[in-house]
């Protein structure tokens, strides 16, 4: 835990603008100079129900939410009162700063809008008992009053961020930019006038004794601030894709809102269909006539999706689907994380899979592995799938602007021109072989496209011939089905040699204790290693996104090189440790599972606790809401 | 250029082109109504100008379904009920290509219903031929969504309860800008009925009688069949909404009681299709946007021009 980093955590009622509020002050930090890192938390309503966003800045790389925080902006929920159900919502206002204080860090500030909250229920929480037990500064202000003599009451959130900026010294310089990006006329100035007055009534009002400040920081270059959402999208758009298809499910429907607006500017075609079964179906379709195509959707969704999905595997065609994951089973929990869809997505649809599985674990592993997803499907013919969740989907950072300056890859892999098609094999009736028996290199039998002259060919989800007409001779099937499973060893090989590796490494080399992680649990669990390692233990870690086909040469290595090694995962079962021992066959033993499904991504100190319990053999429980699976025989 | 060069190509297209040449032979059971819907493709392609090459025929699963191994022209045989989610996307990224959905009326109208009423609400620019034979005919012999109330099977072996499905109706009303119903054993009408479908620029839905004489022996063979438009008994205006939606529900009850009534019964040649009204909002590139991919001086828009909001 340190205190050369600010995080700033703004908690309101979900209809409060905090999602706007924080994005622009997560941008002034970030022009400020410092690094980045932003958790959103709310619940599946619209209104009603008490949500936060979480900012966390530094001068230093940030890949993960910290252990707690230190700063809270609480408005109170002002849609906590719903006039015509009074007697329903009872008294909720205060709830976004009670229900926020447990994780608030000795020394933190409070600030809370004494406006909207009263001062009975603020007495009725004991604050000025538990703030003097954690030495919290607490800072009462009439933020509603301000925003309402100034401009509108809904403008308190502007009140805030000037209270806030007020308390940590703050120069409003890239505040008032980013304001007067956003807005003009009236409404500027109002936000203004009420940026400068929250400002100078907090340093008239308060003597400070609080010794937290704004971090400072530099960037030696141009940084932009963006969401895992944005980088598949944008990861999407640079690998050619001009066509999605989708209904909306949180947390996918972010990808899916960012490519329809993007899209027609594009000249892209984005369609909201009926369901996801046929979302799926439209995808293949466009895919089938030559359009780089893709859908996705979150669990339910994507279970809908199934039968498609075998489709594009039989059938050869290229596609790319995006699942982001939600705490499960069922509807779960629409808006909270967890990694518990890996094996439904490893194996779903009815036969022996073969497609590829990406799990990124962070905003850049995003972008390239969407990448990736294009042109591997396309020159694969192979469903391609990035898995990820609702934790990446909304998590902001910075990154270097200069990270995206890349040519586009729009290339339609092994696709074949007429010119092509004209040397290529075909049946005595002139059918062309598209999974015809020889020139299948790297297991890939070239495809041509509808309306193409000398192309013509059947695509079946039936077994079928080179000119693909439902054949069940054996000798062909073999042939066929065997060619398609070994595209994923063609694929393996390429990713082996041709790119760097999707694995991410971090610790201490030497060590003999291993930490394995996926997706995007990596940062936590980047942060926890490194921590561990400063209080002198010996850890190494690897974060694998390679999901299918399965890294075996590097994960090999890596639990060759540990005696043990705790998988750390978002899930109740362990599936991730389940996919290695398939996948390797051994070393059952030397593997146990640090696993959390309370709804809430690990915290790094959540993972050093489980180090501790597992490793010094403390006799103890984690005291946190995760769970120890021990290794096989234990 | 294109790199499409069978779409369009002008010249003398023989019916055989549509037959394949080597294999496969029709495995439909002698006497089946769904070799009718095959000919009636054969006769009607060639005649409005369509060559094989620049033809998709995307079906479902079901006897019905194997129309794309038997007619030559592209083809994608699905899977069960998603023919139409398919075809409309191949369209609309290339919506020069000719497509043709079909399946059977387990597929389109159990299984596949809510895309089917979908992509009527939409009015996409295709063809839907429903291959209506009142019976699960691949699985042998099951209950459909369009057998008759009573029809008695072994998975209904007291009888169906249900009152059977309204296709031209339900077709009318989800948006169809063309709907139609002909029987196999009405060849020449079948294949004008076809070509009028093919050449309407919006959804044409073809509700197609084929008798199963296998699995559905006590029915009609569809036979004799009265054509509304020929019938003097029969007078009503094809592109009046509600004059079509009359003689609609009075054709799907009779149906049931023995009299075959088949004919045009709605046509709007207003209704934009919805590749059109997608044009309209800006949302479909003019050209279509499978040739990009192949012309070597399209400019590639990229994230890095996006990131200005992010900074
Ligand atoms: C998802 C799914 N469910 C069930 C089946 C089995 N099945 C294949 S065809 C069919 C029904 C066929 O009836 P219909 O669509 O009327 O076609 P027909 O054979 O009569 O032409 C069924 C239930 C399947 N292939 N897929
Ligand atoms: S089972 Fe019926 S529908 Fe199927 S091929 Fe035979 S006659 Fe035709
Ligand atoms: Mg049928």
């Amino acid at each position: 835990m340190s205190d050369d980093e600010l995080i700033w955590r703004i908690a309101g009622g979900s209809g409060d603008g905090i999602d706007s509020t924080s994005q622009n002050f997560a941008k002034a930090l970030m022009r400020s100079g410092l690094d980045i890192f932003t958790h959103r938390h709310y619940p599946s309503r619209i209104r009603g129900g008490h949500t936060y966003v979480e900012i966390r800045a530094a001068d230093h790389e940030v890949q993960s939410r910290g252990d707690g925080y230190n700063f809270l902006l609480s408005l109170g929920d002002s849609f906590a009162r719903n006039p015509q159900e009074d007697a329903y919502y009872g008294n909720e206002e205060i709830k976004p700063l009670s229900e926020n204080l447990d994780e608030l860090r000795e020394g933190g500030i409070i600030v809370y809008d004494e406006g909207l909250i009263s001062e009975e229920d603020v007495d009725a929480i004991d604050l000025e008992e538990r703030a003097e037990e954690n030495n919290w500064h607490v800072f009462p202000m009439d933020l509603r009053g301000l925003a309402r003599e100034h401009g509108r009451e809904v403008m308190r959130n502007t009140a805030g961020v000037g209270v806030t900026a007020a308390l940590l010294d703050m120069d409003l310089e890239h505040i008032e930019d980013l304001m007067s990006d956003a807005m003009g006329g009236d409404i500027l100035e109002s936000n203004l006038e009420i940026l400068h007055e929250a400002y100078e009534t907090t340093r008239e009002e308060y003597e400070f004794e609080h010794d937290l400040r704004a971090p400072e920081g530099t960037h030696e270059t141009e940084q932009a601030l963006l969401s895992g959402s944005n980088a598949i999208a944008y990861g999407a758009i640079d690998g050619g894709c001009r066509f999605i298809a989708g209904y909306p499910m949180t947390p996918w429907t972010d990808v899916f809102t960012i490519l329809s607006q993007n899209f027609p500017d594009m000249g892209g075609v984005s369609e909201q269909v009926e369901d996801e079964i046929a979302a799926a179906a439209l995808a293949v379709g466009a895919s089938h006539a030559g359009v780089k195509a893709m859908s996705g959707s979150s669990g339910g969704g994507f279970a809908l999706m199934s039968e498609p999905l075998g489709l594009a595997e039989m059938t050869e065609t290229p596609l790319v689907l995006v699942e982001s994951m939600r705490a499960g089973p069922s509807t779960g929990m629409p808006t909270k994380p967890e990694q518990s869809d890996l094996e439904f997505v490893l194996y779903t649809s009815q036969g022996d899979s073969s497609r590829v599985v990406f799990a990124p674990g962070t905003i850049e592993e995003a972008y390239e592995q969407t990448r990736l997803a294009f042109d591997i499907a396309w020159e694969y013919q192979i469903p391609t799938i990035i898995i990820y969740d609702q934790k990446l989907s909304g998590e902001n950072t910075n990154v270097d602007v200069e990270f995206f300056d890349r040519e586009p890859e729009p290339g339609l892999g092994s696709t074949l021109t007429e010119e092509e098609l004209k040397e290529a094999a075909h049946d005595a009736s002139g059918k062309f072989e598209r999974f015809g028996y020889d020139d299948n290199e790297r297991n890939v039998s070239k495809r041509s496209l509808p309306g193409q002259k000398g192309g013509r060919y059947l695509a079946t989800g039936n077994e079928h011939s080179p000119v693909g007409h439902i054949e069940e001779d054996s000798d062909n099937r073999v042939f066929q089905m065997t060619r398609r499973l070994e595209k994923l060893d063609s694929i393996r090989e390429e990713l082996d040699e041709d790119h760097p590796s999707n694995q991410t490494y971090f610790g201490d080399e030497t060590a003999d204790y291993g930490v394995i992680t996926w997706g995007s649990s990596q940062g936590a669990v980047v942060e926890a290693v490194s921590r561990l390692n400063e209080a002198g233990h010996s850890v190494k870690g690897i974060s694998v996104s390679d999901m299918m086909p399965f890294p075996e040469t590097e994960m090999t290595e890596f639990l060759e090189s540990v005696d043990e090694a705790m998988v750390v995962e978002m899930n109740g079962t362990g599936q991730f440790r389940g996919l290695i021992q398939k996948e390797l066959g051994r070393f059952g033993e030397k593997l146990t599972s640090l696993l959390k499904y309370n709804g809430n991504p690990f915290e790094p100190a959540e993972v050093v606790e489980g180090y501790e319990v597992n490793v010094a053999e403390e006799d103890r429980e984690p005291t946190a809401q995760v769970r120890i699976e021990p290794a096989a025989g234990d | 250029m294109s790199a499409f060069n069978a779409i369009g190509e002008e010249r003398e297209i023989d019916r055989d082109e549509f037959t394949p040449g080597v294999e496969p032979q029709p495995t439909w059971c002698p006497g089946c109504g769904d070799f009718g819907v095959l000919k009636s493709l054969k006769q009607a392609l060639p005649e409005v100008g369509k060559t094989p090459e620049e033809v998709l025929t995307v079906t479902g699963i079901g006897c019905s379904g194997k129309l794309s191994s038997y007619l030559d022209t592209y083809g994608f045989h699905t899977i069960h009920g998603r023919s139409l989610p398919v075809a409309r996307a191949a369209k609309l990224a290339n919506p020069e290509l000719e497509v043709i959905a079909a399946g059977g009326d387990g597929d389109g109208y159990g299984i596949g219903g809510n895309h089917w009423i979908h992509t009527a609400r939409e009015n996409h620019d295709m063809t839907y031929i429903v291959f209506n034979n009142e019976i699960f005919g691949l699985t042998k012999g099951q209950t459909s969504p369009t057998s008759p109330k009573g029809h008695k099977s072994k998975t209904q072996p007291s009888g169906s309860a249900k009152t059977p499905l309204r296709p031209l109706s339900m077709s009318l009303n989800a948006g169809a800008s063309y709907v139609a119903r002909t029987a196999a054993v009405n060849p020449n009408q079948a294949k004008e009925i076809i070509k009028e479908a093919i050449e309407h620029d919006g959804f044409a839905h073809v509700d197609f009688l084929t008798q199963c004489p296998t699995w559905n022996k006590d029915a009609r063979q569809y036979v004799p069949y009265i054509d509304v438009q020929e019938s003097d008994d029969y007078d009503f205006d094809i592109t009046d909404r509600r004059e079509a939606a009359e003689m609609m529900h009075e054709t799907e009850d009779v149906l049931n009681e023995g009299t075959v009534l088949t004919g045009r019964y709605y046509v709007d040649e207003d209704r934009p299709s919805y590749q059109e009204e997608k044009s309209a909002v800006g949302e479909l590139p003019d050209e279509p946007l499978v040739e990009r991919y192949f012309d070597d001086d399209a400019e590639w828009e990229r994230s890095y021009d996006l990131l200005d909001r992010h900074k």
